[in-house]
């Protein structure tokens, strides 16, 4: 077999396309990275890094929960803590009428047979966040949940899938990708790559891999925007988000707060440009001085944003391609991809070797914006 | 939002020449600078420079009082004590005053931010009592105030013109530990010719030289291995010359290695860069009116490149007519003219580049010594994580944190780059530097969320605050 030939090309050096590369080198496939700029380049290297279970959309639940379990053991899987942090995750509800919402949610939960999302009342959400502001009534909260470091993390996912004799070609650009002789020959501005299975990893270039491939995957680039502050005394051990309005807030180990939520910034894909818009950015800020007093204290050092595919319904692509043989996609996480990486990196390459999952992926269905 | 013609950033002589120009072409002209009065570092507080203080600094500061009256006189319009911290890719420069953020909206940018210290790592750079040069410079200027046990340590014009400043000031130097390798006086001498075309440069440096040397100074040569000791603060200094080791005892060391552009604002607005082996740093690239590769974006003075207070404030003028020419209010001849003397003015270039290029020592720091400060990230971190597979100065910064702090990698970014290409056995263009994230300098957050802007909230946002953290 030629340096540029395997079993698996992944198109993308995300999170995701890492994890599968690694996952699927496990199980014996030879296997292919292909990426346009460096490993961890876009959102995968630069979100809020949040390993939350907590508040997805219930399709996205039982995934999640497995990913969990990965990552509560991820050393044993990458060589490396990947910075990770048992946490508890808390949605903060600053109205009755947010906790009534929370409420709800935690009761559907319960139904569908998960119980790890918990309504804490006021008196609860004060123990687990001392420095909350007086007027926020209570929370959901996913007790074992954690952050870890994004960049880390998969950067921990290359070294180890490397160790395992995954091939990575990065600053390599895919032009084109086609069916031929029962083989993937994909094209690159560095030559041709051959592979029995593709994998489309391609965040938020993804579309254009879809397209080739026949089928319509509506990607919007978008850039997320983040901020994070001069290290502060510690005083918030969760990972804490808004319900009302869009927050992401959590205290880092050596002080630092990260703040993001929601807010975008202007994304050029084509060149791989962000643009922060402060004039959106500022309602972070607010937000995070609204439930955090002592914010107003804090100096910001640094803001970023990284560019990130969004499918309109906002939960990704997750499974085979519905037009192509041996062709398979898992991009369009919509922000929230990162929790979900080591879990759907496995079943990536499960489905891949199997040819088949446990893994409830119908809602992911790139078929449901075939006529769209 | 106001809106200017031109907006300028910084107050140095670059600036004040940039916009004495543009506002004597009618332009309506902004000056944004964080100092409380005009003249940059190499004509701080030259307003309020009395006599003593003026002789002390020499002819060459003095010749900044000039420029900055008829900058006061120009019409542009100064807003002193402004923190630039953000320009977006339209051309809106968000700044903070004492009373919050203000933003205006300029038809070009003249990035007049100069030129800052260049990174020294080295054994025991870190501990209190070091200090740069330059910084002890600036208490010098404002408030002249110096210790009495100072040793200076690394090369270049500016190491010598602030020790005798020093000496003029009636506290003189404990010792200067000079790190030109001798070598290098060889591989400069065939720049001396050209050099002798702005001979009053070389007269002068000889003179301040000379002037240390007389006060009793002792000058350290050639001096390798160099090492700052100390446990809590700085006792002393180590190094070995003319084949002796030398322990000096001191309380106050100050290190210097040239200035280098500030490229904070340049990298910021995605301009390209290129790498100047000469002058060992990466300057903006830049056509022949320093305009960028960003549509609008200027750079003048020493920000484009070292050359000194006289070449910034010519290329000051330089940009400041370009921009006036291409707005219709000014011929090229002026131009020309400057551009003539601008020339004469870098004959010396070649001959102080080569003598005072970056010691080696300073460019490979050892495994153990600290790179970036803010973050305390050692030399041989960096090293093993290119070993690891890091490709570039942002995967470390991600990885190790390197250039996170405060400082957003000033202090360490050159450095960091070039410890990279050794080990990755690549040319530093092709390694590059850090992305620049806003803001430029540390804001507030309550400044940013009082941040006055009539943009709406976008619905979808307001819809999926649910879905996403």
């Amino acid at each position: 077999m030629s340096e540029r030939t395997a079993d698996l090309v992944v198109v993308g050096g995300g999170l995701h396309g890492c994890s599968a590369a690694l996952h699927a080198a496990m199980r014996g496939l030879s296997v292919i990275v292909i990426e346009k700029d460096t490993v961890a380049r876009h959102a995968s290297g630069v979100n809020a890094g949040g390993v939350r279970r907590l508040g997805r959309h219930y399709a996205e639940v039982p995934i999640s929960v497995r990913s969990m379990e990965i990552w509560r053991h991820i050393e044993d899987l990458v060589d490396d803590d990947c910075g990770f942090q048992p946490a508890p995750q808390i949605k903060v509800a600053e109205t009755e009428e947010e906790l009534a919402t929370l409420s709800a949610r935690a009761a559907e939960m319960r139904r569908m047979g998960f119980s790890h999302e918990v309504i804490l009342d006021q008196a609860e959400l004060r123990h687990h966040l001392p420095a909350v502001a007086p007027h926020c009534v209570g929370g959901l909260a996913s007790l074992d949940d954690g952050f870890a470091i994004p960049y880390n993390t998969t950067f921990a996912f290359q070294r180890k899938a490397r160790e395992l004799g995954v091939r990575f070609f990065e600053n390599t650009r895919v032009t084109t990708v086609k069916r031929e002789n029962g083989a993937w020959r994909v094209e690159t501005s560095v030559g041709v790559f051959s592979g029995h299975f593709l994998l489309n990893c391609a965040g938020a270039w993804a579309g254009e891999i879809a397209r080739q491939l026949g089928e319509n995957a509506p990607v919007e680039a978008i850039a997320p925007m983040m901020i994070v502050t001069a290290r502060m005394p510690p005083f918030c051990t969760a990972v804490v988000g808004g319900c009302g309005r869009p927050l992401s807030f959590k205290q880092m180990q050596n002080g630092t707060v990260v703040i993001g939520g929601g807010r975008r910034g202007i994304p050029d894909p084509a060149t791989n440009k962000s643009e922060i818009r402060f004039s959106q950015l500022r309602l972070s800020a607010e937000a995070a001085i609204g439930i955090f007093p002592i914010m107003k204290g804090a100096t910001i050092v640094r803001s970023w944003a990284g560019i990130e595919g969004r499918m309109p319904d906002d939960i990704p692509v997750i499974g085979p391609s519905s037009s192509e043989e041996n062709a398979f996609h898992a991009f369009g996480f919509s922000a929230h991809g990162f929790q979900m990486g080591p879990g759907v990196g496995a079943i990536m390459a499960e489905l891949i070797a199997n040819g088949q999952t446990n893994a409830p992926l119908q809602p992911f269905s790139i078929t449901r914006f075939a006529h769209s | 939002m106001s809106t200017y013609d031109v907006a300028i950033i910084g107050a140095g002589p670059a600036g004040m020449a940039a916009a004495i120009e543009t506002a004597r072409a009618g332009l309506s002209t902004i000056v944004l600078d964080e100092q409380p009065a005009p003249g940059g570092q190499i004509y701080r507080a030259i307003e309020a420079s009395g006599p003593a203080r003026t002789r002390i600094l020499g002819p060459d500061y003095a010749a900044g009082r000039k420029l900055a009256e008829d900058f006061r006189a120009s019409g542009a319009h100064y807003v002193a004590g402004a923190t630039v911290w953000n320009i977006d890719s339209e051309l809106s420069v968000d700044f903070s005053l004492p009373g919050g953020s203000k933003q205006i909206r300029a038809g070009s940018i003249v990035v007049a931010t100069g030129a800052i210290e260049r990174p020294t790592p080295m054994p025991g750079w870190t501990l209190p009592g070091v200090t740069t040069a330059g910084g002890l410079q600036i208490l010098l200027k404002a408030q002249g105030l110096v210790g009495d046990d100072v040793v200076f340590v690394g090369s270049g014009p500016l190491f010598w013109l602030i020790a005798a400043q020093m000496v003029e000031a009636g506290v003189k130097p404990k010792a200067m530990v000079e790190t030109v390798p001798r070598s290098r006086y060889l591989a400069a001498l065939k720049h001396l010719p050209a050099a002798l075309g702005a001979a009053s440069y070389l007269r002068k440096g000889m003179a301040m030289i000379a002037a240390v040397r007389r006060a009793g100074v002792p000058i350290h040569t050639d001096a390798k291995e160099i090492r700052i000791d100390g446990s809590e603060r700085v006792e002393g200094v180590s190094f070995t010359s003319g084949g002796r080791e030398h322990q000096l005892a001191t309380t106050s060391v100050a290190l210097h290695q040239g200035v280098v552009p500030n490229q904070q604002v340049t990298r910021l607005l995605r301009c390209e860069h290129l790498w100047n082996e000469s002058q060992h740093c990466f300057v903006p690239k830049l056509d022949e009116a320093f305009r960028t590769t960003v549509a609008g974006v200027y750079v003048a003075g020493d920000g484009a490149g070292i050359g000194g207070a006289k070449s910034a404030a010519l290329r000051g003028r330089l940009v400041g007519l370009a921009i006036a020419e291409k707005a219709g209010k000014a011929g090229p001849e002026e131009r020309r003219k400057v551009a003539e003397e601008l020339a004469r003015e870098a004959k010396i270039r070649p001959l102080l580049e080569t003598l005072y290029a970056p010691s080696p020592e300073i460019l490979s720091p050892a495994d153990d010594t600290l790179v970036c400060r803010c973050e305390e990230v050692t030399a041989g971190a960096i090293r093993k994580a290119v070993d690891m597979g890091a490709p570039g100065p942002n995967q470390v910064k991600s990885f190790l944190r390197a250039g996170m702090g405060p400082c957003q990698g000033r202090m360490c970014g050159l450095a960091v780059t070039e410890i990279i290409a050794a080990r990755r056995g690549e040319p530093v263009s092709a390694v590059d530097y850090y992305r620049i994230r806003p803001p430029l300098k540390p804001l507030a957050l309550s400044e940013l969320a009082a941040l006055e802007t009539d943009e709406p909230v976008p619905a979808d946002i307001q819809a999926e605050a649910e879905a996403v953290h």
